[in-house]
């Protein structure tokens, strides 16, 4: 079953009607419904592309959210050879909000991190629905500091609304962990790349995301805030999220003009949650493109640009 | 003639107030209520005397009061793109801003001073809540990264009081890219093995305490001062219980781990001293030959 969104509604009638047509067909043989039902689809077709062609920043962001989009899991599970899960941050728990461990990938041995939201009522709960502890972060900070001593490049996939606003994730020190996690991002000898798949989500995304390259899937998002907290604290608001949303430039392509994306994974009209496999494989050849691209740098230079990309980041003049 | 005359230039800021503070203006204290002498309060440093809550302190008189004679020089700052994101709310954010300088009087939410603490050299950062919440956008980025390279040129620790409701919204996320950017300055500071001590004052949270007020050599901070990642509002909306008493506040922090010490503003001079002294391996210092910042004042002393 697909899951429409709010905007997609007369194209999920226009897509229910066609079946309906079917269903008619197939009790009456007589009925002859092929040209109806075709041009349905060709108008389905062409809202679809539309609607996709043009998304605004909220719809974005709706898209980004989007249950059905691939999640962490399933590209760990979709591009590795090979994936041992490692975990635990040896001081408290694990937190299932971040996945991680060793994979093969191609040719390449690397660490992998990232948000999982889960999929299903059962799982959402247990993944804390992406929302990391301090456990996730110190998690990260652990296999960051693996693949540092072991020289392998670390992959970041971020999709989380942001870090968990809960009592014990205060008492146990989100802050630290989360400008810890920043910390070491930034200090490894290894390259780090990440890619954002759905929602990056303030401190919670920069935990992961302070990396040599960071590509976007473009429909994903990356912000100081959600538009609906935005909205509530600027306009008072919180209906308003459109309006902020739109103010925040938090779309990929926004996010590439102000230099903070590097690169903008497309995909197909529909978006990612139409066409997992397709966007999995995209994401795929992109993780390859920018591990070759690092491959064989020397840890000081990749700890010096990856510092210098940072610096510099909103400095020189540009339009938004 | 004082020694600091020495140090006598067009840029020492603190002898040339630049707001009038009008000497019969009283005001409450958040905390028990009591209405306060203007003059009372700024003598006792902006600490209420009745229930010692520590208000919030503008970096100006912050500085005055920390550093020898009140004396203190300001570390320029390299402006960034004025709105790069072309932000309107119900306001433009260039018209806030406008604004907020006129009524804050300072350029923004961060400044960053040399000076000296009881004859130890220091670079002071120390960030202004009253400039739109301290919010943490580029200039406050800008900010604490000259801070780092002055430190270093000067070979002087650095320290940060800091005070934000966390990022500044209305630059999206060149906001949040303060977060790393800052980290990257106490990374310099750190490899150059300089000091990095944040005092956090009320209230710190957000992006703020996600980076570089939590990544400290020490962390001090003033007492019962609001010190989170997510505000404790929005915490008792997700969990839908009441938090407890003093919850997020700096005492629960300290018996948590996150802090050193908790230390009253009237002490933290000396505070800062002994630990700047003893990690650069410099002799104990001599308090009896320098007054405090309050007796200087009484003493009305003369300006060369
Ligand atoms: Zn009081």
């Amino acid at each position: 079953m697909t899951n429409y969104l709010e905007f997609e509604k007369p194209l999920a009638e226009m897509y229910s009607k066609a079946e309906e047509l079917r269903s008619l067909a197939r009790d009456d043989k007589d009925l002859n419904v092929d040209d109806e039902i075709r041009s349905l689809e060709i108008k389905a077709d062409k809202l679809l592309k539309s609607l996709y062609g043009n998304l605004t920043a909220w719809r974005k962001c709706q898209v980004a959210r989007h249950p059905d989009r691939p999640h962490c899991k399933d590209y760990i599970e979709n591009l590795f050879e090979e994936y041992i899960p490692l975990a635990g941050d040896r001081n408290f728990a694990d937190d299932h909000a971040v996945m991680g461990g060793l994979a093969r990938f191609g040719e390449h041995s690397l660490i992998v991190i990232g948000h999982e939201k889960g999929s299903d009522t059962k799982s959402r709960i247990e993944r804390n629905f992406g929302m990391a502890r301090p456990e996730g972060y110190r998690k990260a900070i652990r296999l960051m500091d693996l693949a540092h001593r072991f020289n392998l490049p670390v992959l970041t996939l971020v999709d989380t609304p942001g870090a968990y606003p809960g009592k014990g994730a205060e008492e146990r020190g989100q802050s630290e962990a989360i400008a810890r996690s920043t910390q070491k991002c930034l200090k490894i000898g290894v390259p780090l790349i990440s890619v954002i798949i759905g929602e990056g989500g303030s401190g919670g995304a920069v935990a992961f995301a302070t990396a040599n390259k960071v590509a976007m899937l473009e429909h994903s998002i990356y912000s100081v805030i959600s538009p609906e907290g935005c909205a509530s604290i600027l306009w008072k608001d919180s209906e308003k999220m459109r309006e902020a949303a739109e103010a925040l430039k938090l779309t990929a392509q926004d996010l590439k003009k102000l230099g903070v994306c590097d690169i903008i994974i497309p995909e197909p009209i529909g978006g990612a949650q139409r066409f997992k496999n397709e966007v999995i494989q995209a994401v795929g050849v992109t993780i390859n493109e920018m591990l070759l691209e690092f491959k064989g740098l020397d840890s000081n230079t990749l700890i010096r640009d990856r510092r210098e990309k940072y610096l510099s980041v909103g400095q020189k003049s540009f339009v938004a | 003639m004082n020694w600091i005359s020495n140090y006598v230039r067009p840029k020492i800021n603190s002898l040339f107030s630049r707001r009038e503070v009008p000497e019969n203006l009283w005001s409450k204290c958040g905390e028990c209520g009591t209405m306060l002498f203007h003059r009372e309060l700024s003598d006792n440093l902006n600490v209420c005397p009745n229930c010692e809550h520590h208000m919030s302190f503008k970096p100006r008189d912050r500085f005055k009061a920390l550093f020898d004679d009140g004396l203190f020089f300001e570390v320029e700052v390299s402006d960034p793109t004025v709105d790069p994101l072309k932000f309107k709310d119900q306001k433009k954010y260039t018209d806030r801003l406008k604004t907020t300088t006129k009524v804050v009087g300072e350029k923004e939410a961060m400044l960053i001073a040399e000076g000296e603490i009881m004859r130890t050299p220091v670079i002071g950062a120390c960030q202004d809540f009253s400039f739109m919440g301290g919010s943490m956008g580029m200039y406050v980025g800008n900010a604490i990264i000259a801070a780092a390279k002055r430190a270093i040129k000067l070979k002087r620790p650095l320290v940060l009081f800091s005070a934000a409701g966390g990022a500044r919204m209305q630059e999206g996320i060149l906001s949040l890219m303060q977060m790393p950017r800052t980290t990257v300055a106490v990374e310099m500071l750190r490899e150059a093995r300089l000091p990095y001590i944040v005092v956090l004052t009320h209230p710190t949270t957000g992006g703020v305490t996600a980076s570089y007020a939590m990544l400290g050599d020490v962390h001090i901070a003033e007492p019962n001062a609001l010190i989170c990642f997510a505000g404790p509002r929005v915490i008792e909306q997700t969990i839908r219980e009441k938090l407890p008493e003093g919850f997020q506040r700096a005492e629960y922090l300290l018996d948590h781990g996150m802090l050193d010490r908790v230390v009253h503003r009237k002490n933290i001079r000396e505070e800062l001293v002994s630990i700047i002294r003893m990690l650069t391996k410099q002799p104990r210092a001599i308090k009896a030959d320098i007054a405090g910042p309050i007796d200087q004042k009484k003493q009305d002393q003369p300006v060369e």
